[in-house]
């Protein structure tokens, strides 16, 4: 399968000789004058090889797994007969008739007489965090990093690289308790709002978490511009202002762009922030000020009290596998616009 | 024409540009001093040594909340042993064995870059779904005739859970830390009629061993804060006994947060405790990535010692 190894004895840099009996050979060392260094060679290294390579693969292995166990618990929702009575992907996404309701409608209420899985409350309300998390989170970050890397000088910029390394070190549990305790009720009492916990307080708090991924994203992004982009737009007359947003905004556009869809990916997957700040009621609303229940708050609250293998446990498997897969593409489209940046700048520098 | 324009507007844009920017810093900051400030003001007074060291009294209104630190202490132990051998062990191979050019090395590299990004919740369904359902209760089978032992959520599940989750922290730290060694150490090591696998273990992995401690505790400091993936794989809110087996229950201090703070039936009461947990939980977070900046910084003294 893996290509290229060299057999666990051959020693680092030596190529693989046609003829039996080489001085490169190891095996030929062990009457020959050699350095005392290979003296214990021969059980040893055999074994020691062998456990780098299992450990190796087996943490391969593990990540191979992850796909493989969602899905595999996830799978049943497209074809079991004994689940497809209860819950099937059509009556997940279309919105179904229920007994005591006037007009079709979405409703998730896993835990009722009837149980309804209706998917588009949670993702409607998923959406409308991760938006306002993100119209706070971008324009903080992407603005300070480029302050920190164009204007602050060197005693401003020890201070807020630290601090934002720290706030990315803040639990997101304690963010979801800051919001719940201080903000939830600082932000009713400004703005008036009905519900203490509600999609704008889980939102604003979701962005803490997410600015310090687009800072440090963004940040090595404006500093990876080349010296010699600003000496020439200098040269050319541009004052400061003018070099950085027609020189080198546009040269670090897909790094900022990678730090966007890496903050992205981490505001629709975090978890304990919504959980705690969003009051979970599942209501199809665009209004900011309702409360809301996201895919992954859901998967939390509910995982612990459903029956393996049952309805409710293969719907909450099929969200994560959502999650899962909007995640690996925000991922995927970062690491490309990340590449592209690098293909650019090293094409043109 | 254009001369008294040019020389007034790009003032005018620097000052706009550098204080909308410095506005966004200054936000930034202050979100972190507020943050920061509220925990520390309201937890700092009831943190004392007997609330570190008791038990929760008095439905978690009274005592400390040892059992939540030693349930953490001993989670993130259970999972360094597990991910610091696994995750340093595929980093050696990926960086100094596999082919670098082959597509299953690309392939295994993609996939633990695309890891990182997993959310923590998913890294929890995966520990119920693969540890606890199918590895636990496989054990169970196996060996205890499939009487519930291991086929529950537990601290051995939530460790490894955590593990997997901190994997490729650790993989990503150590691979840059092998990279950083200078092929010329591994070349005069060759030179001198060493293995590979001397080579690098009296020689690479000396050198690289702050990055790796620098990855080891980023996943530590990780570990000891998250709770999404210990939800459903072991972690429980109140425990008259501290975890004695690999296949206990136990507390930990997010987790016990997150229920202190949302199914409290009395929040006043709970109140002190809640904000002095957090007060632990954040010191206990900054403390472990303020050791590792400072092994970071001292490893690049050191190689830039060595380059020079």
């Amino acid at each position: 399968m893996l290509v290229g190894l060299a057999p666990p004895t051959r020693s680092a840099l030596v190529r693989p000789e046609p003829r039996p009996v080489e001085a490169s050979d190891p095996k030929n060392h062990r009457h020959a004058e050699r350095p005392r260094l290979a003296s214990r060679r021969p059980k040893f290294h055999a074994l020691a090889e062998v456990a780098i390579r299992v450990l190796a693969f087996s943490s391969i292995a593990a990540i191979i797994l992850i796909f493989v166990f969602i899905g595999k618990e996830a799978w049943p929702l497209l074809h079991d007969s004994v689940i497809g009575k209860e819950v099937t992907l059509a009556k997940m996404w279309f919105a179904q008739q229920w007994p005591g309701y006037d007009a079709p409608e979405h409703v998730w209420q896993p835990v009722s007489e009837i149980p309804k899985y209706a998917a588009w409350p949670l993702v409607v309300g998923t959406l409308k965090v991760t938006l306002i998390a993100m119209l706070v989170a971008v324009p903080l970050g992407v603005g300070s990093a480029l302050f920190v890397s164009q204007y602050a000088g060197r005693r401003l910029r020890e201070i807020i690289k630290p601090t934002v390394e720290l706030l990315a070190g803040v639990p997101s549990v304690v963010l979801g308790f800051f919001a719940l305790m201080v903000m939830a009720s600082w932000i009713q009492q400004v703005l008036g709002l009905d519900s203490r916990l509600n999609a704008l307080v889980a939102g604003v708090a979701l962005s803490f978490a997410i600015i310090p991924v687009i800072f440090t994203v963004s940040e090595e992004a404006f500093g990876a511009v080349p010296h010699s982009y600003v000496e020439a737009s200098t040269a050319l007359g541009a004052a400061r202002w003018q070099t950085i947003v027609r020189v080198i905004v546009p040269a670090a556009g897909p790094g900022v762009a990678a730090g966007i869809a890496l903050g992205l990916g981490r505001a629709v997957g975090e978890t304990m922030i919504v959980l705690m700040a969003s009051g979970n009621a599942a209501i199809l609303s665009a209004s900011p000020a309702d409360s809301v229940r996201t895919v992954s708050a859901t998967i939390a609250a509910e995982l612990a009290e459903v029956v393996f293998g049952g309805p409710h446990y293969t719907v909450l498997f099929f969200l994560g596998v959502l999650l899962f897969a909007f995640t690996l593409a925000t991922n995927l489209l970062g690491e490309f616009a990340i590449g592209r940046m690098r293909r650019r700048l090293g094409g043109m520098a | 024409m254009k001369g008294p324009a040019r020389t007034k507007i790009p003032r005018l844009g620097d000052v706009a540009l550098s204080l909308g920017t410095g506005l966004a810093a200054a936000l930034v900051l202050l979100i972190v001093a507020v943050i920061l400030g509220d925990v520390i003001y309201n937890g700092a007074p009831r943190m004392t040594l007997a609330f570190l060291t008791q038990a929760p009294r008095e439905g978690m209104t009274a005592g400390g909340i040892f059992p939540a630190i030693f349930g953490t202490v001993a989670l993130v132990v259970l999972m360094t042993l597990a991910v610091l051998p696994a995750g340093v062990a595929t980093a050696i191979y990926l960086s100094e064995y596999a082919n670098p050019s082959a597509r299953v090395t690309r392939l295994v590299r993609v996939a633990v870059n695309n890891l990182a990004g997993v959310p923590s919740i998913v890294f929890g369904l995966f520990g119920l779904g693969f540890f606890v359902q199918f590895v636990g209760a496989g054990i169970d089978r196996a060996l205890y005739g499939g009487q519930r032992v291991f086929g529950q959520p537990a601290l051995v599940w939530a460790a490894l859970t955590m593990a997997v989750l901190t994997l490729p922290v650790v993989i990503v730290a150590t691979e840059e830390a092998l990279a950083a060694v200078p092929r010329e150490l591994r070349l005069a090591s060759a030179a001198l009629g060493a293995s590979r696998l001397q080579t690098i273990f009296r020689v690479v992995l000396p050198q690289a061993l702050p990055g790796i401690l620098t990855g080891a505790i980023l996943a530590i400091s990780r570990g000891a804060g998250e709770v999404a993936p210990i939800l459903f794989t072991g972690v429980a809110y109140f425990l008259p006994k501290l975890p004695g087996s690999l296949h206990d229950q136990f507390m930990q201090l997010g987790y016990h947060v997150y229920v202190l703070s949302t199914q409290s039936p009395d929040v006043d009461a709970t109140r002190p405790i809640l904000y002095a947990t957090v007060l632990v939980l954040l010191l206990l977070t900054f403390a472990l990535n303020a050791t590792a900046v400072v092994v970071r910084s001292k490893m690049r003294r050191r190689f830039a010692g060595a380059t020079a």
